[in-house]
């Protein structure tokens, strides 16, 4: 049994690998999408001759076969090394780290606060299905899904920093309990939205489970409310943990747009910056670290069923 | 003991009818833009910014002395034209994609499964960013990438759809009459599935308003200077201090579109589920 559950999550992790594998020839196909000269862009204004261009393609292995370039590419980004940022002329790896913890802050706040936020709200509204409070939520809920996290941000930064004045209108600021202070408002902006998917996956997987035999069941022997519910959370944990993992994509799409909003010097306001000047090593590098993050968390969320639920370890074993 | 099932009231008609006028609202704007705000683009780089109610500027004006309700009315245009090409250009790739591969099984449907796995693994507004950044930029290229990482889960929603139509009595006895499979594909399963189309596409509709938007907030979607809520926001940001309006009616403006759009699907997709169920 152990060894069929092994043999399970060594085939998942190697599907996984191969996908990121399949990705990482794609974000490499990105050099050759983008129009321009790459060797010239990395010369930059510099007074360029023949033989300046020939010596930059030979150093960068520019005059190599596609493969080629993409295989040296790729056997020196597993060991970190992303190649030189054409914006900045230093290297790409130092510059990601340096920008990685204002992402990371700002995402796991906002991830903990459309958690906390969310998964109670969502199990209130399921219990009480039709009434008022949940009418309320679910509505409230459609404007948070709708709405983009740049324009809540936006709004967020008017009322409550311009006008109000609780909150610093831009930048990261000192220290620690100064640094938090100012990501409250990206993280709630960013939450908002997240919080609203939270709400309403967690209300359809309680709700699902609540329209189940079992509950009818328990409820028929004469169990407590409290003890149903208990029942019907541990079911509908699933569920939920499963699109917890899939929120990690949704939050690096919404990142950018965040820290574009509220200038914060992070990993999302660098792929703006890159992007908009075409810096492709930064870009791929980038690209490569958020789709290794997302599918290892994917992975992480597949394999983590394995301890909770028996029944997937089951049906693991038989395939 | 609380009753076991408390069956769903059904949403009060209002807030669908509500969703309907502020959308019809947009679509008026959209289409008659050049006669409502005719003069959404007149700059006056003299007047420069100025706040709400100054010099017959109901909303005030931005730092090119631009209108911001006129700027505000011809942005209607860019906010449902693109996100309902990218609803319709995906859904059309996922009906068709997603019913070969739902009833034909075999390569088709592993080729469009690997497709989907590849693009499902980046988030589709971050990849948007990247290709819409490095090929070009432009709405209408920014539509075309759009409708292309849109696809991919159009087509699991149609595949999966029409892989639990496959199995049913209607279609086998339609095979065993010898129905060319084409035909079975698109004219026995399709009206079947077209619930689901419906309400996904409305669903789309927002989720592209959104991702559109985005993208132009970040210079990537229409070009500088056009009427644009997403671009408005960005030019916006700038001005909270003097005009926050400049910033606060479009972004009000995008929130109350998706919002109205989603609901008219949710309302839309609980209706058709309900005649789905009771046949």
């Amino acid at each position: 049994m152990n060894g069929a559950v092994l043999a399970f999550a060594l085939r998942r992790a190697a599907a996984t690998l191969a996908l990121l594998l399949a990705l990482s020839l794609l974000v490499f196909a990105l050099l050759y999408l983008a129009p321009g000269d790459v060797a010239r862009n990395l010369l930059g204004t510099r007074n360029v001759t023949p033989e300046a261009l020939a010596r930059i393609r030979e150093l960068h292995h520019l005059d190599e076969p596609f493969l080629a370039q993409y295989w040296w590419w790729l056997s020196h980004a597993v060991t970190g090394d992303f190649g030189t940022s054409i914006r900045t002329g230093g290297q790409v790896g130092p510059l990601l780290l340096d920008r990685t913890g204002v992402t990371a802050a700002t995402a796991g706040l906002a991830f903990l606060l459309s958690v906390l936020a969310g998964v109670p709200a969502g199990i209130a509204t399921a219990v009480r299905r039709g009434r008022p409070l949940d009418r309320v939520i679910v509505a409230a809920s459609v404007v948070g899904v709708s709405a983009p996290g740049f324009a809540v941000g936006l709004i967020l930064l008017y009322v409550f920093a311009l006008g109000l004045g609780w909150f610093p209108v831009y930048g990261t600021g000192e220290g620690f309990l100064d640094a938090l202070w100012h990501l409250v408002l990206p993280a709630v902006a960013l939450a908002f939205g997240l919080g609203a998917f939270v709400v309403k996956l967690t209300r359809a997987a309680v709700i699902r489970e609540l329209d189940q035999d079992y509950v009818t069941f328990a409820r028929g022997r004469g169990l407590s409310e409290r003890r149903v519910l208990r029942l019907v959370l541990r079911n509908a944990a699933i569920p939920i943990v499963t699109s917890l993992g899939l929120m990690v994509a949704y939050l690096f799409g919404g990142t950018v747009l965040i820290e574009v909003t509220f200038a914060l010097p992070g990993l999302g306001s660098l792929m703006e910056e890159s992007v908009l000047f075409k810096d492709i090593p930064v870009v791929q590098a980038l690209t490569l670290v958020v789709a290794l993050v997302v599918s290892v968390t994917a992975l992480a969320v597949d394999l983590s069923y394995l301890a909770i639920d028996p029944r997937v370890r089951a049906r693991a074993v038989r395939r | 003991m609380k009753p076991v099932k408390r069956r769903m009231k059904r949403r009060p008609p209002v807030v669908a009818i509500l969703s309907a006028v502020v959308l019809a609202a947009v679509a008026v704007c959209a289409a008659g833009r050049e006669l409502l705000a005719p003069h959404a683009l007149d700059q006056d780089v003299y007047l420069g910014v100025v706040g709400a109610g100054v010099e017959g500027h109901l909303l005030g004006t931005d730092q090119l002395g631009r209108d911001i309700l006129q700027l505000s009315l011809a942005g209607a245009r860019s906010a449902l034209a693109g996100p309902i090409v990218v609803a319709v250009g995906s859904m059309v790739i996922g009906v068709l994609l997603g019913t070969f591969a739902g009833y034909r099984g075999g390569i088709v449907d592993m080729l469009a499964g690997r497709y989907a796995d590849l693009l499902l693994a980046l988030p589709s507004v971050l990849l948007a960013i990247v290709v819409a950044g490095l090929v070009g930029r432009g709405y209408w290229v920014t539509v075309a990438v759009l409708i292309v990482l849109f696809s991919p889960s159009d087509v699991r929603l149609v595949r999966g759809a029409v892989m639990e139509q496959t199995p049913r009595p209607y279609i086998e006895s339609a095979r065993i009459l010898g129905i060319r499979p084409t035909r079975i594909m698109f004219r026995h399963i399709a009206p079947n599935i077209v619930p689901i189309v419906v309400a996904n596409l409305l669903l789309n509709v927002a989720f592209a308003l959104v991702a559109l938007s985005s993208l132009s907030y970040l210079g990537l979607g229409v070009p500088p200077g056009a009427p644009d809520w997403g671009r408005q926001l960005a030019d916006g940001r700038a001005l909270l201090g003097d005009n926050p309006l400049a910033a606060v009616v479009p972004g009000v403006l995008i929130i109350l579109t998706a919002t109205a759009v989603n609901l008219l699907g949710d309302w839309l997709s609980e209706l058709l589920d309900r005649r789905v169920v009771a046949r």
